[in-house]
């Protein structure tokens, strides 16, 4: 397998123009998701979904900030482009009873639409609420990291288009490293606010290969503080149902023996 | 800027990177003011206040950069002792003709040489000034004495120095806080970061767009920019300067091969039917003898043989005869009162969509309906086409489809990635593109069509002496394709201009007086040199020097950054290492550095003029500032703008505040139209209480006709909205995510309600002034998936008088909860406005 590619976003110079979005739908041909104004500042596309692959999240704050020993009240407008995680553990994928899901060799997480039979499974399967169904032809769809781009040695749309590179993409280590660089001069630079989210192998989808770095709270931009891979205890599940079969089965042949010796 | 120019500020986000502050003054909190490092809130309109209390600051407190301001400017030169400033006169500068409402700007001149002989170049400057406005300059504006008095030591009560300090001392931090709705301590952590990052060692750049341009004063908030940064040494240098961003691809270009009713290619101003007789007359009056201005003889006729070849000779003016003459203004807004009037009677409308695109929506159509014919060319059916059939007029009654005789032609148009040719960014770099695929259907390029309307008009001339211009215009590029494409290469030689032997020129330095070169626009000469199309070089950044001078071509000769000189100290040293640009090589006897020199090459610091010498031979190794006539920097300009020498504040024309400053509240010398059409808001009117202003978003291009039938970018922002603060949304009963209707004198129209701390109530004059931000891209139709009211048509027609760019950025309105009346109720709601 090639090298663990990723998206290592960068929130703190997000200008909110949009341009991934746009470029991912142009590149991967996704229809619009109609003309809804939200009144919710400037996002008007909502959430990621079948067909938004990226989604600029708008966070408008005011928040009350000491300066110089009094408490200003000082707009923040936070910016940031959602993405698939292609988790390490990626629930979808553990679902996926037709196989249409399946990891890639660039280790990401990809759905075929010619297999995708329509069953759903894996919607809820995702912590993050990403992959869903498209409503005219029940397939499942979600960001490939753009797989036959990377295929041709391209990078993904939404990275290419980006004009500030807050979206970066390339081997997953090699971003990691980065995203520690820019974080400590942030924090150097009095901004402690900052932190990485998805970007730790130790957490509960065991790291995400698409992460970030955000400026608050993951919940401030509609993310999960603490994602599990919904299916994390599907084995011991299936180890508690075969010893629950086991032992019914032992029942079972018990109560057949017992009414064999009493008769 | 990260709104309206998201690629261009990617270098914004670099420079933050590496330590520079970056700060961002707007009416609204934008998603530039979310990457900034400091954001002031402004009110809409008050922004000479704003830089000339910077300029106050450095001047009361001897911030400037004195070596550069001594050696560089015109600080030292004496003013005359006719000259009154708006601190004396009460807001008007001396000179001002109440009547006509326009400057004699004589008073202004510097004072005459020794002796006080009078000087043939300050009369010439006198009789060019005379009711400067649009239409009377090209960019080479007004000559000035090449070596006037002056004092050195800059303490003369008359010299510009104490002029300038005279003359902004009023402009405080305590009036900023006032006016502007900044508070002091805001200010004074700008003004201590501008002077503290300028200098020898550090630069600061001042970045605008039209926020700044579209004002009945927007060529003077320029103008104060200016005289800031020339004070503190931040012109001719890198990491300096005042970027003007566009608004759209190759705006620069077309102003530089010009789509200006007042201008010829490379800024030479259009002849005038009553003021100049013939070429020599021309030329004459035309500016100063001195600077590199002073060669705009070679320039014009080199122009003139670019476009009639062999026909234009010695004899008969090289054809200057047959260039068009300029009777007055023949500015946008003028012709529309024309079509109103009936005496303009045909319109080619291109890539434009006035009908939506411009202030006074209403006034423009209605203007449309009394044409005999209108030819628009665009990508898709824009409104400026379809108004006969579904324009709001005629959904209140004012127009019926059966009544308007206006003949429409709409020939589609090829887009960028359609045809090839140049665009000229806001760096003035010329950068070709190729052609991506071929048009469909019946779309082609705009040179296609402008070439073959010219051949079939040919087609059809007589030998009638009226038609000799045309039939001798030199009119033959070579044809590609099926469709027979005229070769945009082609073209480009020609611009950049050929020498006796038929070969391309390769610097303007090259053009001769004696019509033995051609060139299509003096200030491109060089882009075809070496037989090789420059714009289309492509070496990437990285296999260069940071000036990047193979990618692209810039103008003039290539240089990229202008009046470079002044990034080196006057003996020709770099100010710093840090900061080291271009620098004299005394033992070559030669400006070398990291960029083309913008500068005689050879000219050593040294060099002093001799007595009586003309074009760059007057101005000495010290005069950075080329195309001056006296090779300074402009801090005082004696000549050249149609309202002062200096900026003054003055409140914009429809305004809720008075002007504290002076009894004169606006611009005196601003254009206004009194039309039936589009009447205006009184200022300080209580039935109009808001701040109004107008701006794009990044989702968006302009009118909408280029992205509203896109549905990626419609479903990003797929309704007209209008941008309110939590405050202003409680007075006034809006609800977010409801509905408003904005009213003023012109018009009446409907938007979605956006609820945002962004924008936010400024305190201005002891009392809380609510300011209304609309994006105007919205229209009823161009194909859009998404349409809606036209913000535009609720804008006045008030102009700035240099340049006859409208206010659109600061108005007055009233705001109403829910949506707007329909058909004749609509107009009523207007008038009941309008009267009171």
């Amino acid at each position: 397998m090639a090298e663990r590619m990723g998206f290592f976003t960068d929130t703190s110079v997000c200008i909110g123009c949009k341009a991934c979005e746009v470029a991912c739908k142009e590149w991967n041909e996704l229809p619009d998701d109609g003309f809804v104004f939200e009144a919710t500042s400037y996002d008007n596309t909502g959430a990621l979904g079948a067909s938004t692959w990226r989604h600029v999240a708008f966070i408008e704050q005011t928040r009350a900030v000491r300066v110089d020993g009094h408490e200003e009240d000082v707009d923040r407008w936070l910016m940031s482009s959602d993405v698939c995680k292609h988790c390490t553990h990626a629930a979808c994928l553990d679902v996926c009873p037709t196989g249409a899901l399946f990891r890639t060799e660039f280790d990401t997480v990809v759905v075929q639409p010619d297999v995708c039979n329509g069953c759903g499974y894996c919607v809820p399967a995702c912590p993050y609420g990403v992959i869903d169904r498209r409503q005219d032809d029940g397939r499942a769809w979600k960001c490939t990291m753009c797989y036959d781009r990377q295929l041709g040695g391209l990078e993904p749309a939404c990275a290419k288009a980006c004009p500030t590179d807050s979206i970066q993409f390339g081997p997953l280590d090699e971003l990691r490293e980065r995203a520690a660089a820019r974080l400590a001069g942030l924090h150097a630079d009095g901004h402690t606010e900052a932190r990485l989210y998805g970007e730790s192998p130790d957490d509960g989808v065991g790291g995400a290969g698409a992460f970030f770095l955000l400026l608050d709270e993951p919940e401030v931009y509609g993310l999960p503080p603490d994602p599990v891979v919904t299916t994390r205890d599907l084995p011991s599940m299936w180890r508690w149902a075969g010893a629950a079969a086991v032992s019914l089965a032992g029942a079972v042949a018990v109560a057949f023996l017992e009414s064999r010796v009493r008769r | 800027m990260a709104e309206c120019h998201p690629v261009g500020f990617q270098w914004v986000m670099e420079a933050k990177a590496r330590g520079a502050k970056v700060f961002h003054v707007d009416p609204r909190f934008t998603r530039t003011s979310a990457l900034a490092d400091s954001y002031l809130p402004i009110r809409a309109g008050s922004d000479i206040v704003l830089l000339g209390a910077l300029i106050n600051h450095v001047l009361g407190n001897g911030l400037d950069f004195r070596e550069y301001v001594l050696a560089y400017t015109n600080a030292a030169t004496i003013v005359s002792e006719d000259f009154r400033d708006t601190e004396d006169l009460d807001g008007l500068f001396s000179g001002f003709d109440p009547e006509t409402r326009t400057y004699d700007p004589a008073s202004w001149s510097y004072e005459d040489g020794a002796g006080g002989e009078a000087d043939e170049r300050g009369e010439s400057a006198r009789r060019q000034t005379e009711a400067a406005g649009a239409e009377r300059f090209g960019a080479g504006g007004a000559g000035a004495h090449p070596a006037p008095r002056t004092d050195p030591t800059l303490t003369h009560p008359r010299c510009v120095y104490q002029i300038l300090k005279r003359h902004f001392a009023r402009y405080t931090p305590e009036l900023v806080e006032r006016l502007c709705g900044i508070p002091e301590t805001d200010f004074a952590e700008l003004a201590e970061a501008i002077t503290a990052n300028s200098g020898r060692e550090r630069t600061t750049v001042w970045v605008y767009s039209v926020g700044w341009t579209q004002h009945t004063v927007g060529a003077q908030y320029i103008r104060t920019a200016s005289i800031l940064q020339l004070l503190l040494g931040n012109m001719g240098r890198p990491g300096g300067g005042i970027l003007a961003l566009r608004g759209h691809a190759s705006i620069q270009g077309s102003t530089d091969i010009p789509t200006l009713f007042n201008l010829l290619p490379g800024y030479l101003s259009m002849p005038h039917a009553h003021r100049h007789e013939g070429l020599d007359d021309y030329l004459e009056r035309e500016g100063g003898e001195t600077g590199f201005w002073g060669n705009r003889r070679s320039y014009l006729v080199s122009l003139l043989k670019a476009w009639w070849g062999e026909a234009a000779t010695e004899e008969n003016d090289f054809c200057f005869d047959y260039l068009p003459r300029l009777t007055g203004d023949h500015g946008h807004y003028t012709t529309v009162m024309g079509q109103i009037d009936g005496t303009v009677k045909g319109y080619f409308v291109t890539g434009e969509n006035p009908a939506v695109g411009s202030s006074g929506g209403r006034a423009q159509r209605l203007g449309l309906a009394n044409l005999d014919w209108l030819v628009v060319r665009d990508l898709t059916l824009v409104e400026t086409a379809t108004f006969w059939r579904d324009g709001p007029e005629l959904e209140t009654g004012e127009l019926r489809t059966e009544d308007i005789a206006t003949e429409v032609f709409f020939l589609p148009a090829a887009s960028h990635v359609e045809k090839e040719g140049t665009f000229t960014n806001t760096q003035r770099l010329l950068q070709w593109r190729e052609k991506a695929l071929d048009p469909p259907g019946d779309c082609r390029s705009d040179l296609w069509f402008y070439y073959h309307l010219g051949k079939r008009i040919r087609q059809r001339l007589t030998g009638d002496e009226i038609d000799r211009p045309l039939r001798e215009l030199t009119w033959d590029y070579p044809e590609e394709g099926e469709h027979a494409e005229p070769s945009a290469a082609a073209v480009l030689r020609e611009i950049g201009g050929v020498g006796p032997d038929g070969r391309a020129l390769s610097a303007y330095t090259q053009l001769r007086p004696d019509g033995s070169t051609r060139c299509g626009c003096w200030i491109y000469c060089g882009v075809y040199a070496d037989e090789v199309n420059q714009a289309a070089r492509r070496r990437p950044g990285r296999e260069q020097s940071p000036a990047a001078l193979e990618w692209g071509w810039a103008w003039p000769a290539n240089r990229r950054i202008l009046y470079n000189r002044a990034s080196a100290d006057p003996e020709g040293r770099p100010w710093s290492e840090r900061k080291a640009y271009l620098w004299w090589d005394a033992e070559r006897g030669e400006w070398t550095g990291h960029d083309v020199p913008d500068f005689e090459k050879g000219k050593p610091p040294g060099y002093l003029p001799p007595e009586g010498a003309k074009a760059e031979d007057a101005l000495a190794g010290t005069d950075p500032f080329i195309m001056q006539s006296d090779g300074k920097g402009w801090l005082f300009a004696p000549a050249g703008l149609a309202d002062g020498p200096m900026p003054a504040h003055y409140e914009p024309h429809e305004s809720p505040l008075h002007n504290p400053l002076y009894h004169q509240q606006a611009n005196p010398a601003r254009r206004i139209y009194h039309r039936p059409e589009s009447p205006y808001n009184p200022p300080e009117s209580p039935r109009f209480p808001y701040v109004l202003t107008t701006y794009r978003l990044t989702e968006h291009h302009t009118a909408g006709a280029m992205s509203r039938p896109l549905a990626y970018l419609a479903e990003l922002q797929p309704e007209l909205f209008c941008e309110v603060s939590p405050q202003l949304a409680a007075e006034v009963g809006l609800a977010n995510g409801g509905w408003a209707t904005i009213v003023t004198s012109r018009a009446v129209i409907e938007a979605r309600v956006l609820v945002t701390g962004r924008v936010r109530p400024l305190r201005v004059q002891d009392r809380v002034i609510h300011q209304v931000g609309l994006p105007y891209h919205w229209g009823w139709g161009s194909g859009g998936l998404v349409t809606g009211d036209v913000t535009n048509d609720l804008l006045p027609i008030v102009l700035d008088p240099n340049v006859y760019i409208q206010e659109s950025k600061a108005m007055t309105c009233h705001v109403r909860p829910g949506r707007r009346p329909r058909g004749r109720a609509l107009l009523d709601l207007v008038e009941e406005y309008r009267y009171g």
